[in-house]
């Protein structure tokens, strides 16, 4: 689908539709997770999903991942529509995320964890890297180029060799982001990638998010609690409740919103 | 290795020493630095052809001869290099403090007009561009690290990358003039220009000339037999006179490699992989190792525990002997040669010290225990004393003279005078220029025959000819009782206890001493933990009643140990309180090398030192701080008031009652 491309006030340009929902539908059983929703996610910008908790946010970014199948509707994706695929078929197709629960390798080192990240691109066997032989060895040169280039992006340097478990909540979210980036994703999702953490860690959240999508041009889908930064951050803004989609639009657009401000942000006073 | 080149013959720039070395060490390593996980190096030859491309990149620019180029960033070689460019095209590099905030940075920009600012990356050029909008002479802005900055309007910025490619293509256009300009530089044409940190008023511009730097390069690298096969870590900031002595002055005039970090945080691992042989720190990295060495050696296992403490004892017996090259008995070489194998050695590597040779430390006092800690280890720690006026060295300890509580003999070249008042004078060929646009506090701190009025009090030591320094001279004052007020003494004493980070001492022309105390996270913190003590905040565990008494106990026994000396036990602290924030150079309350800024400090808690005078138990009290960007916040705190014992000075009232 063809839509004019429009440049943001801080001088980004945010091209075609890249990700389409038509009219999705998530039943578990009896309950209705995901009610008749579209939306659709355009190259290079940053869209935020937000909503009261149970909202169906993150059931989205699963049915996005392919790890939930709606019974209803339909996703399209790059102008065509995608079957029903598994979580790794999807990866391939250039989607990376992080979990809302941080879901990292503990035992291993920060360095191994966003190396496992690089896993869509290797293709030498399993043969090969057991032996340590001639394409093997090139490529795991390469990789490590690649996650080191991450590594300093993000500034994790100091804890490269360090075991995940080790690390502190603010870190391993780091250390999650840098996995997803890794695989030079065209699609970021981010579960609540500021949720637990300070003030200054979600500064700094921000700007490495701000960051990605400026450097690498990648396209970022989020979901996130705290208005403040999801107002900052986002180009255009989807707001869910019960299910529904109750709002979408610019974040100024949303705030203004009398359905969204009853069901979520509550009464301005000024 | 080729010898250094002597006497006359000897190159009398840096660029020159640049060529020379370029020569004579083609392929060894100049710099290091850790990118994207690996040491990557440059040899002399590489480093004189980037230093080459970004000195014409800077003429294409329109760099003229004297200009001022400011440097702004972490310790990184592109930085070096972008000093020696403009030293090579007859402009002075002015490196600037990275952690200043805008406003710090504005006067410094101002008052040096430069045209040129060279950044580390998007967090320096932010604040120079703030600095735009009052100080218009700012032209152009170069950075390395183009992380963030795309977005940025680009008619006066540039990538450093850019201009090393457009001076590589504009070689030809430029060549002849760079060498024109190259020659044209003389012995005593100023080399660069260093802002004074000031722990009182702005900063000064502290002009040194190619004389000054070449000189005490070539005084300090003979002294300490410096050699081209010799590694370094570059981690101070590089607007700090000791950090270009180092990294450029005796770099370039031996030959010896940099290394720079990975990043800040980086800093203790790139040190084990380096293990450099020649390193410099400042008292309180050394304080905070061993902090690390001792909390990690608390948690271990009893034998472990066992082996540290009694090998430890024994290294602290003989250890500084055997450096020294003292007699010791053979049974007891033997013992430290097992302990060595078992505990110095691997701790040294753990620490990153294994290859140190000659270690210095200086800019505070050091605690005995710290120094003899190191000392006893077998590496060699010595200190010096010295300044940004003098080019660093003023005095330093010789090989096999080393004491913890003096700063060594007169620095070649040096000659020492000691006032009336015991203020310390300086004459030396590393003397500075001049101060920058400021005639008349150069001719406040210069004479006309060149002697230097350091500010410090100190004498020499008999016997020894050690110089031992007591104070600041300004703020050596006296009491009520007309008896000496030395209050750095006295701070140096409660500092050397690990659970003391800083500490101020009030009493100047009144009858008796108090003091405000910072704990010190880190050990306190830890300390806590393994007393179940639960804690939110550093005021929350501030304010804690046993770490008050554990605070205490540290003041009585200062006490005790000052009122030794019947020169100064009038200084003993009767009163103190523990602060509810830690001092900080973003509120202004020390200079960017954490010195205590006693003036505003006494300005800014004056309700505080008079609830310390007025026998009150406690006060409430709001305080303003400064976050790192920039915002201000308030925080309040009602705050315990201790009365500590002092221990009665005998000579003191012996004389008193005759």
């Amino acid at each position: 689908m063809k839509v004019e491309p429009f440049v943001t006030a801080d001088g980004r340009t945010i091209g075609d539709v890249m990700m389409e929902m038509r009219n999705i539908t998530l039943r578990f059983g009896g309950v209705v997770a995901i009610k008749d929703i579209s939306f659709d996610i355009r190259e290079g910008e940053i869209r935020a999903i937000i909503g009261p908790n149970g909202a169906g946010k993150s059931s989205m970014l699963n049915v996005i991942s392919g790890f939930y199948h709606p019974q209803e509707g339909e996703v399209w994706y790059h102008g065509a529509r995608r079957p029903s695929m598994r979580p790794y078929q999807v990866a391939r197709q250039g989607i990376a995320r992080t979990f809302q629960n941080i879901a990292l390798f503990d035992g291993m080192s920060v360095l191994d964890n966003i190396m496992t990240g690089r896993l869509n691109h290797m293709s030498s066997s399993f043969l090969d890297q057991a032996i340590w032989w001639g394409k093997a060895q090139r490529e795991e040169v390469e990789h490590r180029a690649k996650a080191e280039e991450i590594i300093d992006f993000l500034e994790i340097q100091a804890i490269r060799k360090t075991p995940v478990g080790r690390l502190p909540y603010g870190l391993k979210k780091r250390v999650e982001l840098a996995r997803a980036l890794v695989a030079e994703p065209k699609l970021l999702l981010l579960d609540e990638p500021m949720a637990g953490m300070n003030v200054e860690e979600k500064e700094d959240m921000s700007r490495f998010i701000l960051d990605v999508n400026d450097e690498f041009g990648t396209t970022i889908a989020l979901i996130e609690h705290d208005m403040g930064v999801v107002m900052d951050l986002s180009d255009r803004v989807v707001v869910m409740d019960y299910g529904k989609k109750i709002g979408d639009g610019t974040p100024d657009e949303v705030r203004g919103n009398q359905e969204v401000i009853d069901a979520y942000l509550g009464v301005s006073h000024d | 290795m080729a010898q250094i080149v002597a006497g006359s013959a000897a190159p009398k720039t840096v660029p020159a020493l640049l060529a020379r070395n370029a020569a004579q060490f083609g392929s060894k390593p100049a710099y290091r630095e850790k990118e994207f996980g690996i040491w990557q190096s440059w040899s002399w030859s590489e480093t004189a052809a980037e230093i080459e491309a970004i000195a014409i990149g800077l003429m294409a620019l329109g760099a003229k001869k004297g200009d001022h180029i400011a440097v702004i960033g972490r310790n990184r070689p592109a930085l070096y290099w972008s000093m020696v460019a403009a030293m090579k095209i007859g402009a002075v590099p002015v490196p600037l403090y990275q952690d200043a905030v805008a406003e710090e940075m504005a006067y410094v920009l101002e008052h040096s007009g430069a045209r040129f600012a060279i950044c580390g990356d998007q967090e320096q050029v932010d604040k120079v561009i703030e600095v735009q909008e009052t100080v218009h002479q700012i032209e152009h802005i170069l950075y390395l690290d183009a992380r963030g900055l795309r977005k940025y309007d680009h008619t006066k910025m540039h990538a450093m990358a850019d201009v090393k490619a457009e001076g590589r293509a504009a070689h030809d256009r430029f060549e002849k003039e760079l060498a024109a300009r190259e020659a044209s530089l003389k012995y005593d044409d100023t080399c660069v220009m260093l802002y004074t940190s000031g722990t009182t008023g702005k900063p000064k511009g502290v002009v040194l000339s190619n004389r000054n730097v070449i000189e005490t390069a070539k005084n300090s690298s003979e002294f300490d037999d410096l050699r081209p096969s010799d590694e370094i870590l570059a981690y101070l900031p590089m607007a700090w006179v000791g950090d270009f002595i180092f990294s450029i002055g005796q770099a370039f005039w031996t030959g010896f490699c940099v290394n720079c970090p990975e990043s800040a945080d980086t800093m203790m691992t790139d040190l084990r992989e380096i293990g450099p042989t020649y390193y410099f720190a400042p008292p309180r990295v050394f304080e905070t190792q061993l902090t690390n060495v001792m909390i990690r050696m608390e948690d271990s296992g009893r034998f472990k525990k066992w082996l540290f403490d009694r090998y430890m004892a024994h290294a602290k017996r003989v250890g500084p002997d055997i450096l020294d090259g003292k007699p010791v008995s053979a049974g007891d070489r033997l013992k430290y040669w097992i302990g060595d194998k078992l505990i110095y050695g691997p701790l040294k590597n753990t620490l990153g010290f294994s290859r140190v040779r000659v270690g210095y430390t200086a800019g505070e006092a050091i605690g005995p225990e710290i120094f003899d800690f190191y000392r006893s280890l077998g590496i060699n720690l010595k200190q010096l004393y010295g300044q940004t006026e003098a080019t660093v060295f003023i005095t330093a300890q010789p090989d096999g003279e080393v004491r913890a509580d003096t700063v060594g003999v007169p620095s070649p070249g040096v000659e020492i005078k000691i006032h009336d008042n015991g203020e310390i004078f300086y004459r030396s060929p590393g003397t500075f220029v001049e101060y920058y646009k400021n005639p008349e506090s150069t001719a406040d701190t210069k004479d006309p025959e060149g002697w230097v009025a350091t500010g410090d009090a100190g004498f020499f030591e008999e016997g020894t000819g050690h110089l031992r320094i007591i104070d600041r001279a300004k703020d050596v004052g006296q009491m009520a009782d007309g008896s000496l007020f030395a209050p750095k003494y006295v701070e140096n004493k409660l500092k050397f206890y690990p659970d003391i980070l800083e500490a101020v001492v009030f009493g100047n022309g009144r009858n008796r001493c108090t003091a405000f105390i910072n704990i010190d996270l880190t050990a306190v913190g830890n300390w806590a933990e393994r007393n179940n003590i639960a804690y939110a905040s550093y005021q929350e565990l501030a304010g804690h009643p046993r770490v008050l008494d554990t605070i205490q106990a540290h003041v009585e026994a200062v006490n005790a140990s000052v009122a030794e000396d019947p020169m100064l036990s009038g200084c003993q602290i009767h009163r103190f309180l523990i602060l509810h924030k830690e001092l900080d150079a973003d509120d202004g309350e020390m200079t960017r090398t954490r010195k205590v800024r006693r003036k505003i400090i006494e300005e800014k808690f004056s309700e505080l030192i008079g609830a310390l005078y007025d026998g009150s138990d406690e006060i409430y009290t709001e305080t303003e701080v400064t976050y790192e960007d920039g915002r201000k916040g308030k925080i309040t705190a009602t705050l315990q008031i201790r009365d500590a014992a002092v221990t009665v000075d005998t000579a003191h009232t012996r004389v008193a009652a005759e």
